[in-house]
């Protein structure tokens, strides 16, 4: 939305998505006949290696990814001899606890399908219940149909899914928006591809009482949780990227900090880690703010002290229970 | 001479080709999306050229990236009224512009009956034209081919 909203006469006006237009859709694999080939034209391989570096831990998935991506590449292949070649059935269920890494996959999954031709513009439209269900008679259908409408040619995809169905209430509109999702997914199946998400027993739940919506979603990947040393590599990721590090010490105060986070309640994976850093930057900052009269260096003004962390309620809590 | 020479009638663009297939729609269609544009779709049984406000089918598709989403709206519209006028419309929301920047017809009834002159006299030897579509002697809902 850089354009400008006047319009100058006698002047072109930018197209309306830059990054739309410098990427021109690319045709994957055209006449390839190795797998190197169909991978270098379509640069999904690069996507799947940034997957690989910037996402710590998430084997399972990523073994799942690999294969679902290879499985495109060797139909585009089998497409090239004039073998046939189903359309394959992309629609997915990520399950996992919070802060798992869902949504992110979920973009980077959009990319990888985009790139391999099986999306057409490989945008990701992320939506709740509150987008599908209308609140009277009569405005649930058009509602999810415009949701759909402006997922078409990329992924949709819909988190905590299970919240579509509330079996308490026969009348919940959430059934209509579930039927019409249903009908899309099984009639229009190139033009966009449904992911839902969620926790992994309440999506049980919801598929048990959906079983119309169960076998129309072929691949099913569970999201595992970060162990302590995952989390510990996400911290690092985190503060690399916002240009901050570990003073000594310190990275031993967070490893302490999450082997205590872990066990308290609401602990929510990469989530957590990332609004515990949020918080020592703040407590960095009014550590900082005190020296009124003192000449920062870079180094002051990215290092994260192990005092930062220590000052955290957490480690208090932790003591209140020994 | 007759009115109405091509037998069908001549709104917005490339209404003097040949109708335009699904492909072509989709591409003008991308082409739109591509500038930005909200695609609407409108209907009506009454072709008069002073007739410009045609119903709408459903709200115009504001956010949209892709042609399917429009397609499908377009087709549902087909299935809905197969007998009726079909436009598809882009809305350019640019400020200053504000307006249609493209419509198109994308659906026709079977017969185009075209339009007929009318005189009327009025005082001393003035004569006063108008003109009426032929459709419209029928009531709403019973015009083309006997079908709503």
């Amino acid at each position: 939305m850089g354009s400008p909203l006047y319009s100058i006469p006698g002047s072109t006006p930018p197209a309306a998505d830059a990054t739309a237009a410098a990427e021109a859709p690319p045709q994957a694999g055209q006449g390839a006949r190795t797998v190197g080939e169909v991978l270098a034209q379509s640069q999904a391989g690069a996507v799947m290696d940034e997957l690989d570096r910037d996402l710590v831990g998430l084997i399972p998935v990523k073994t799942r990814i690999r294969d679902i991506a290879a499985l495109l590449v060797i139909d585009k292949l089998r497409m090239n001899l004039g073998l046939q070649a189903q359309a394959p059935s992309l629609h997915m269920c990520f399950t996992g606890n919070p802060g798992t890494g869902k949504t992110t996959v979920a973009l980077r999954m959009a990319e990888i399908l985009h790139r391999l031709g099986y999306v057409r513009k490989g945008h990701l439209v992320a939506v709740t219940r509150d987008d599908l269900v209308g609140q009277y008679i009569g405005h649930t259908a058009p509602k999810t149909k415009e949701v759909l409408k402006r997922a078409m040619g990329g992924v949709l995809f819909i988190d905590e899914a299970y919240y579509l169905y509330r079996p308490e209430n026969e009348r919940d509109y959430g059934q209509e928006a579930i039927e019409i999702l249903l009908q899309v997914m099984e009639n229009q199946r190139d033009d966009l591809v449904v992911i839902l998400a969620g926790y992994k027993d309440r999506m049980d739940t919801f598929f048990r009482s959906n079983p119309g919506m169960s076998s129309r979603i072929a691949h099913h990947l569970d999201f595992p949780d970060y162990s302590e040393a995952d989390l510990l590599r996400i911290a690092d990721k985190l503060l690399g990227q916002a240009n901050y590090r570990f003073a000594p010490g310190a990275r031993e105060a967070f490893e302490e900090y999450v082997g205590h986070r872990i066990r308290q309640p609401h602990f929510a994976n990469a989530r957590s880690v990332r609004n515990a850093l949020e918080r020592a930057r703040l407590r960095q900052a009014s550590r900082l703010f005190e020296d009124k009269d003192r000449e920062f260096t870079a180094e002051d003004l990215t290092t994260i002290a192990a005092s930062d962390i220590l000052a955290s309620r957490v480690f208090q809590a932790a003591q209140k229970n020994h | 001479m007759m009115t109405n020479p091509t037998g069908r009638i001549t709104q917005g663009q490339f209404s003097f080709l040949p109708d335009l297939t699904d492909a072509e729609i989709t591409a003008q269609i991308e082409y739109g999306l591509k500038r930005g544009y909200a695609w609407s779709v409108e209907y009506t049984d009454d072709p008069h050229p002073r007739n410009t406000y045609w119903e709408m089918f459903g709200m115009p598709m504001f956010d949209l990236k892709d042609a399917a989403g429009v397609l499908l709206e377009m087709n549902n519209c087909r299935k809905t009224f197969p007998e009726h006028y079909i436009r598809l419309m882009a809305f350019d929301s640019t400020r200053n512009i504000e307006s249609i920047a493209m419509s198109f017809i994308v659906n026709r009834p079977a017969r185009e009956p075209g339009f007929a002159l009318e005189r009327q006299e009025s005082h001393g030897r003035n004569i006063r034209y108008t003109v009426r579509s032929y459709v419209t002697d029928a009531p709403e809902g019973e015009r083309g081919n006997g079908k709503a």
